[in-house]
């Protein structure tokens, strides 16, 4: 029923936190069982001057040592655009007519929640397609 | 010996809960700025001016002397763990402290960096509760002609020492100096550069100039180059400092103190030059020279002793004098005299409870900032993750409040803008914004002084260089200008040097 193997597309939301590692390690597994390519991406706003949530240079060249290891079809995009994480997710899915966006859930408060915002809640309902929320 | 019993008046006015609170707030807010780049003391207390009018004096002081010692302490800490300097006073500590951090002694480098600045802190408020009273006791002797000497050493050295190079500081001295010329002529009452504009004839608020050219300034510098991503921090890490941190610490805290009470007492910029003196001396003395610039706690203790030994130096000329060698010091002058306190050498006779209540409070404020910031560093940077165009709106929103309050004129909003618009300009040219805000301020005060030696003279200039101390400051013009170019190419080729160990340490790292 689904389309061609290779032309579907994995949308991955990656953070270097156990979150967004588990939510990776699950896409790359999904990824292989469904022959699909693999877009990772690192979203942040780029306009505070410290995000926990961006990778830096030398978790980038980790994840791409681990990506080449696994031998699937991937493409790593990570650009302050100064849009919401969410967004630039699910963006992204639609750019690209993913067929599944994978995203890691980490535990917030309801008061965190109310300040900060939840990003998994807004890729889930704003979404075209399947979501896979992996908690760690 | 009268001293002491007024030191411990002191101490019983800021050891009351309000003061306290007052302290407590301001090396709060200190701590803050100095963690965030590109916001400082300067900004800040400019930012809070107008909304201490209502305030008596002692309490808005203590708390601007708490954001002035506040910004030192946390300048170190963005250094270590960022590799960009919170403030101008902590950009040699970027190299070796951010170089500890990367090896995962951050937790060592932040530590000797607060105690270091305790230590300096402390034992440089002693030497100035010993020195400005005595400094204060030789000035009351001094004439105008004097003052006229003292302030043209002043203007000349600021503007020579701070910034790129002395071009640019005198250029930024003169926009300073005009700025201060608006207005009505207290003498003849003629207007001078108000364009006819009524607004103008009280002259341009200090307000509005320094929120404009710091804060809108640097809001419009910051929006004119947001998109770089974010910058990656360095972890803590846990061990803190060891048995061998201790020892090789405590020197370099005290050659710090040594190094920069005197330089900031002097009219040589305040804190920047005596922390790359420190970071020099540190490693001609060290045994370990090749550890410098990859990690040697030497190189953050010394330097970071000496800016906030340098901050308590900065306060002798401003408190015996009315002095001021820093942007911070300017604008705390203006404080001063918006509530028609004129700091210079009567101020220990005439408002001697202020003073000393003052004094106190910097002990106190030390002790504060060293519990702030010894356990807390990992909740100061946090401050750094907070959007910063959320920042700079509320810094904006405060900019505007407070330029509108002074005068409730709308024409200072639009002079807030354009200054703002100066400012943005200077800093994308590399113009130091210090020696203007110290013009501003010094400049009508060393006009009132020249125009008051004239007129006991007759109008005779020679008066102006024929007192004995004119003479003998005139004269330290060349050798404060020639030490000046020492230092400046001592820093010159410390950054230099640094910049080399950089690229090594880069190359080492892509082996």
């Amino acid at each position: 029923m689904t389309a061609a193997a290779t032309s579907g597309v994995l949308v991955v939301a990656y953070t270097p936190r156990p979150d967004g590692r588990a939510a990776l390690h699950r896409a790359v597994e999904e990824a292989r069982l469904r022959g699909l390519r693999l877009v990772v991406i690192n979203a942040s706003r780029g306009d505070a001057l410290v995000d926990p949530g961006f990778a830096p240079p030398e978790d980038v060249a980790e994840v791409r040592t681990w990506l080449e290891s696994t031998g699937l079809t991937y493409e790593l995009r990570q650009l302050p655009s100064g849009a919401e994480p969410a967004d630039q997710v699910v963006d992204a899915a639609a750019e690209l007519d993913a067929e599944l966006i994978v995203i890691g859930m980490r535990r917030r408060s309801p008061v965190g929640k109310l300040l900060l915002g939840s990003t998994a809640q807004r890729v889930l309902l704003d979404a075209a397609c399947a979501v896979l929320a992996v908690k760690p | 010996m009268g001293d002491i019993g007024l030191l411990l008046d002191g101490f019983a006015t800021a050891m009351q809960p309000e003061y306290l609170l007052y302290a407590l707030i301001g090396v709060i807010l200190g701590t803050a700025v100095g963690v965030l780049p590109g916001i400082g003391p300067a900004m800040t207390v400019a930012l809070l001016l107008p909304l201490t009018y209502s305030l008596e004096p002692t309490a808005s002081l203590i708390m601007f002397a708490g954001i002035y010692y506040g910004g030192m302490y946390g300048g170190s800490t963005t250094s270590i763990l960022l590799n960009t300097p919170g403030e101008a006073a902590s950009v040699i500590t970027t190299v070796d402290g951010n170089a500890m951090a990367r090896a995962g002694r951050g937790a060592a480098a932040l530590a000797t960096a607060a105690i270091g600045s305790f230590v300096a802190g402390t034992i440089a408020t002693v030497a100035l509760t010993l020195v400005a009273p005595t400094v204060a006791k030789l000035a009351v002797q001094l004439g105008p002609q004097d003052y006229v000497a003292l302030m043209v050493v002043a203007f000349l050295t600021v503007a020579a020492l701070l910034g790129s190079s002395p071009a640019r500081g005198l250029a930024s001295l003169a926009i300073g100096l005009f700025l201060g010329l608006v207005g009505t002529d207290t003498l003849t009452g003629q207007q001078r550069f108000t364009f006819g504009v009524p607004a103008l004839a009280d002259g341009i608020d200090v307000v509005v100039v320094a929120v404009g050219v710091f804060a809108v300034g640097e809001a419009l510098y910051v929006a004119s180059r947001m998109r770089r991503g974010p910058i990656p921090l360095t972890p803590v890490g846990r061990a803190g400092m060891t048995r061998e941190d201790w020892s090789r610490s405590w020197r370099p805290w005290l050659r710090g103190t040594a190094i920069g009470f005197p330089i900031g007492t002097i009219p040589a910029g305040g804190a920047e030059v005596a922390t790359f003196l420190s970071y020099s001396a540190e490693r001609r003395l060290s045994k370990r020279k090749e550890q410098f610039g990859k990690g040697a706690i030497e190189g953050v203790a010394g330097p970071e002793a000496a800016n906030n030994a340098a901050a308590a130096g900065v306060l002798v000329p401003l408190l015996t004098l009315g002095l001021p060698t820093s942007a911070t010091a300017a604008i705390i002058i203006a404080a001063f005299q918006s509530y028609g306190i004129r700091p210079g050498p009567l101020l220990f006779q005439n408002e001697s409870a202020l003073v000393w209540a003052l004094i106190a409070s910097l002990y106190v404020g030390n002790v504060m900032l060293l519990v702030l910031n010894l356990p807390l560093a990992r909740v100061w940077v946090k401050l750094l993750q907070i959007p910063r165009p959320y920042l700079y709106a509320g810094i904006l929103t405060f900019a505007v409040l407070g330029s509108y309050s002074v005068n409730a004129l709308a024409v200072d909003l639009l002079l807030l803008l354009a200054l703002g618009v100066l400012g943005w300009l200077m800093r994308r040219y590399g113009y130091p914004i210090a020696p203007a805000i110290v013009g501003l301020i010094l400049g009508p005060l060393a006009e009132e002084q020249l125009r008051r030696a004239l007129a006991i003279n007759q109008g005779d200039p020679v008066a102006l260089v024929s007192s004995p101390f004119a003479i003998v400051a005139y004269s330290s013009i060349v050798v404060l200008l020639g030490v000046g170019v020492y230092l400046k190419r001592r820093e010159a080729r410390a950054s230099a040097e640094l910049a080399a160990a950089q690229d090594r340490h880069l190359v080492g790292e892509q082996r």
